[in-house]
């Protein structure tokens, strides 16, 4: 039998193995991806125990991972102190190095890749991580995902003010990074996730000055109901937001859709919680929508499973999805066609619901005609389709203060239910990470060598009138067959 | 006499234009996709405009300026690009290129290091010189093949996305009918352009298309400084910086690969994400900073010598433009339109991109050059 032909521009053998693999990596070191990481060390595994926190300035600034609002202080910029500070802040990470788990903080995971459907040329299954120096691949046998969930936001007018934050990072700021640099807080959600945020909140010695609820009664738990009332925290029902006063430091007052006022520095968005599944999504794991749990959550997919938050907020029969649309109807009735929807790439609900392109472009007449209604004419709303013509979701936070939203404006407009609708793809790297940390600056041999600019196929790129005249030849000699670069 | 009846299977870049001017031209156009307007390569490449090597070169390079009016639609057409060595074999092979070029009348300029750091303010130390590009440019590929699609629309052209072909009926050797998911859609001529799936097509009609697919891999970083001229790239890359200021760059090894007739149902990227960053980190230092915030893959298909097939047989007009689609699709549907109107290409010769060089291939033409599936 002879060897099997390997085109040389092609990616075959190209991917080293990882140097460093182990038999089970976590990715969180949340309670539930410790709990998981201590339990495999205890059954003799090699374990690798990863937590992105604490997250880099830059990312806090661009609301990654959760939606930070620029309410953090310059603390988070001393990173050999913040390591300190989130480690003494998650007591539960003794277990794991008395049980032998190795730990790293301050380490994201960016990427979980996998030979299957397209791909082939993997040295097996592989997890990118990356600190604020490099990146690096991991091998494992059994991957387990703890990321937690991350904040829903909803627009309306002025949650693009500083000061608009979402629970999530509160609570991150406020119990793991201690860097929290609000003192007066509106909550926006009385379902258990807003009462906890008053009661941490007031706990902490932060003033509480409402929590506002959309619906005519409070949503959560009666026990937790009675500690935020025995705290003295006023809960004000059938109420929302109609806009964000402000100015160069953000948030200074709200104004509430009963024509009242309130002072404050902070409003929390405790509306819900989304599983942090783009790891899985990425690498096109198996998924169901469950309005019970939050949203879209993962199936269990052979070597990778979930634990904790990620894979699904509990299910206490609240029905978060209705929920989450009560709010967007309430906030969206008071947004105004200019009302920003994407932040990071400046986009109104105007521009969105006319499928219009960013202000860079002309919006020629024929343009102007087209809208989303229109799109849907066409065929099934497509939240990547959108993003793609309209830019929301596109930008450097990665889409994730406007994804949700937008999904949601998507399904309410098309008539389409929300599980019903494609979820916009993740990608990877699912964390923004500089070039020059991402990059493989250890690359192989191989890869060096292989390396085309486009096929590498000799007679690709020659000039029409030079085929078959000796100038091909020529071309061939002096390209070295393609492009090689 | 009433218009002629074209179905169009494909709705990338290249069956939009040919179903856009096959409307310019008066005839019933309906174009069938087993997905969404654009979804596949034509929707995810570089964006790239400046094909010297292609037959369909000046009609591409005459129309690119003339798109966001012809079609009423933007297309985010910059012209112009800039190719910069940072090795010394690079520069080499840019200046071959160069001077190949202005052989044939294309005008390309020799750049030192200075000019290329002048124009491109995010190269570095290390750039050893360039080469420009007075032709070409880039456009935005989404933006392009939705604009297209409209453009159709506003003519009176009408597309069925997820409607694939089922297959095809027939009389005297011609195609009658075109069958789809979503019904039976009666014909004079058809034209497909369905990217990787028009080998398994056209085998249905008994033409032999040789094709093999392959994966490719983009990276995008955060919005940088807009720089004079987006169209820059080198050192094994393709790509731009669009006009929102990202940084959006391809290149490096491909991965052959197989998939069922309904085309893939995912495209994975890979580490090579790690690669590209390298590369791009190198071509233009003063971008190292910036944030990746995405990579995605494509799939393309090629020709056995990577050269498009634009060919006739009966009513039947093929198109595959072998991973070089999108650029010069303008002129690719013009060229698609005139085999499907009037037999032959009006504008242009295109005989060596004929069918017929591949007549008598081995069976294992893969084999031969490693092109299967890992």
């Amino acid at each position: 039998m002879t060897a099997r032909k390997i085109d040389p521009h092609a990616i075959d053998g190209k991917f080293p193995a990882p140097t460093t693999r182990y038999a089970v990596v976590v990715i969180g070191a949340g309670e539930a991806g410790c709990a998981a990481a201590v339990a495999a060390a205890q059954g003799g595994a090699s374990v690798l125990l990863v937590d992105e926190n604490p997250v880099s300035g830059s990312a806090i600034g661009n609301d990654v991972p959760w939606f930070f609002g620029a309410r953090a202080t310059t603390a988070v910029g001393n990173s050999g102190r913040m390591i300190e500070t989130v480690f003494t802040n998650m007591p539960w990470l003794e277990a794991a190095i008395e049980a032998g788990v190795e730990l790293q903080l301050g380490v994201c995971a960016w990427g979980v890749y996998r030979n299957g459907p397209l791909v082939g040329s993997l040295p097996g299954q592989v997890v990118g991580l990356a600190d604020a120096e490099r990146s690096w691949l991991v091998g494992f046998d059994r991957l387990v995902l703890a990321t937690g969930a991350r904040d829903l936001a909803l627009p309306f007018p002025g949650w693009n003010q500083p000061g608009v934050m979402g629970a999530a990072a509160l609570r991150m700021l406020v119990e793991r990074y201690e860097a929290f640099a609000g003192r007066r807080l509106v909550i926006l959600g009385s379902h258990d996730l807003g009462l906890e945020t008053a009661l941490l909140a007031h706990a902490k010695g932060l003033e509480v000055v409402a929590v506002l609820e959309v619906r005519g009664a409070p949503q959560g738990d009666p026990a937790l109901l009675d500690q935020v009332k025995a705290a003295g925290i006023a809960i004000q029902c059938g109420v929302h937001p109609v806009e964000v006063q402000g100015g160069i430091d953000g948030v200074e007052r709200l104004v509430l859709s009963d024509g009242s006022t309130l002072t404050c520095d902070s409003v929390v968005l405790a509306i819900g919680l989304v599983p942090m599944i783009e790891l899985h999504d990425a690498l096109n794991g198996a998924r169901t929508f469950d309005p019970m749990r939050g949203g879209h959550i993962p199936q269990p997919d052979g070597a990778i499973s979930a634990v904790g938050l990620c894979a699904g907020l509990p299910d206490t029969g609240f029905d978060h999805a209705a929920y989450r649309f009560d709010w967007l109807g309430a906030l969206g009735g008071a947004c105004g066609g200019d009302t920003i929807v994407c932040q990071c790439e400046e986009m109104t609900l105007a521009d969105l619901t006319g499928v219009q392109p960013p202000r860079y472009l002309d919006r020629p007449p024929a343009l102007q005609q087209r809208s989303l209604k229109t799109l849907l004419a066409d065929g099934p709303a497509n939240q990547d389709q959108i993003k793609r013509l309209t830019r929301t979701g596109m930008g450097q936070c990665q889409g994730r203060r406007c994804r949700d939203a937008v999904a949601m404006i998507l399904a309410v407009e098309s008539g389409t239910e929300l599980s019903a609708l494609p979820l916009a793809t993740h990608r990877a790297p699912v964390r923004p990470l500089p070039l020059r940390i991402i990059a493989d600056w250890e690359e192989s041999e191989e890869m060096r060598t292989g390396w085309d600019v486009w096929m590498g196929i000799p007679t690709q790129w020659v000039p029409y009138a030079d085929i078959g005249t000796p100038y091909e030849e020529e071309n061939r000699r002096v390209l070295g067959g393609a492009m090689a670069l | 006499m009433s218009a002629q009846r074209i179905v169009v299977v494909g709705a990338g870049a290249s069956g939009l234009s040919a179903a856009w001017w096959l409307a310019r031209a008066g005839a019933s156009v309906t174009v069938l996709d087993k997905g969404l307007v654009g979804w596949e390569a034509s929707g995810r490449n570089g964006g790239g405009c400046s094909h010297y090597q292609s037959p369909l070169f000046k009609e591409e390079q005459r129309l690119w300026p003339q798109m966001d009016e012809l079609l009423g639609y933007p297309t985010e057409f910059s012209p112009e690009r800039i190719v910069m060595a940072v090795t010394p074999r690079q520069l080499e092979q840019y200046h071959y290129i160069a001077q190949m070029n202005n052989r044939l009348g294309h005008r390309v300029d020799l750049l030192d290091a200075s000019q290329v750091r002048e124009a491109v303010p995010l190269a570095g130390d290390n750039c050893l010189g360039g080469i420009h590009y007075r032709f070409g440019g880039h456009a935005n590929p989404h933006r392009t093949v939705q604009a297209y699609a409209w453009a159709l629309q506003d003519l009176g052209g009408r597309i069925v996305q997820h409607s694939p072909v089922t297959g095809f009926q027939t009389a005297g050797g011609k195609v009658t009918a075109v069958e789809s998911t979503s019904g039976t859609y009666e014909c004079d001529a058809v034209a497909i352009a369905a990217g990787p799936q028009t080998g398994a097509l056209a085998v249905q009609l008994g033409i032999d298309l040789p094709l093999a697919a392959a994966r490719a891999e983009m990276i995008v970083t955060e919005p940088a400084p807009m720089m004079k001229l987006g169209g820059v790239d080198g050192n094994g890359l393709y790509g731009r910086q669009t006009l929102r200021g990202n940084l959006a760059y391809g290149g490096g090894p491909h991965e052959w690969v197989e998939f069922g007739e309904l085309g893939p149902a995912t495209k994975p990227s890979t580490p090579l994400t790690r690669n590209l960053a390298r590369r791009l980190a190198e071509l233009l230092p003063g971008a190292a900073h910036l944030n990746v915030i995405r990579s995605w893959a494509g799939v393309i298909e090629m020709t056995p010598d990577g050269r498009p097939v634009i060919d006739r047989r009966e009513n039947v007009t093929l198109c595959t433009m072998s991973g070089v689609g999108f650029g010069l699709s303008p002129a690719s549907g013009h060229a698609i339109s005139d085999l499907v109107l009037n037999g032959r290409c009006s504008f242009t010769d295109i005989d060596k991109l004929g069918l017929s060089r591949f007549d008598g291939i081995e069976a294992d033409w893969r084999e031969q050059r490693g092109w299967l599936a890992l």
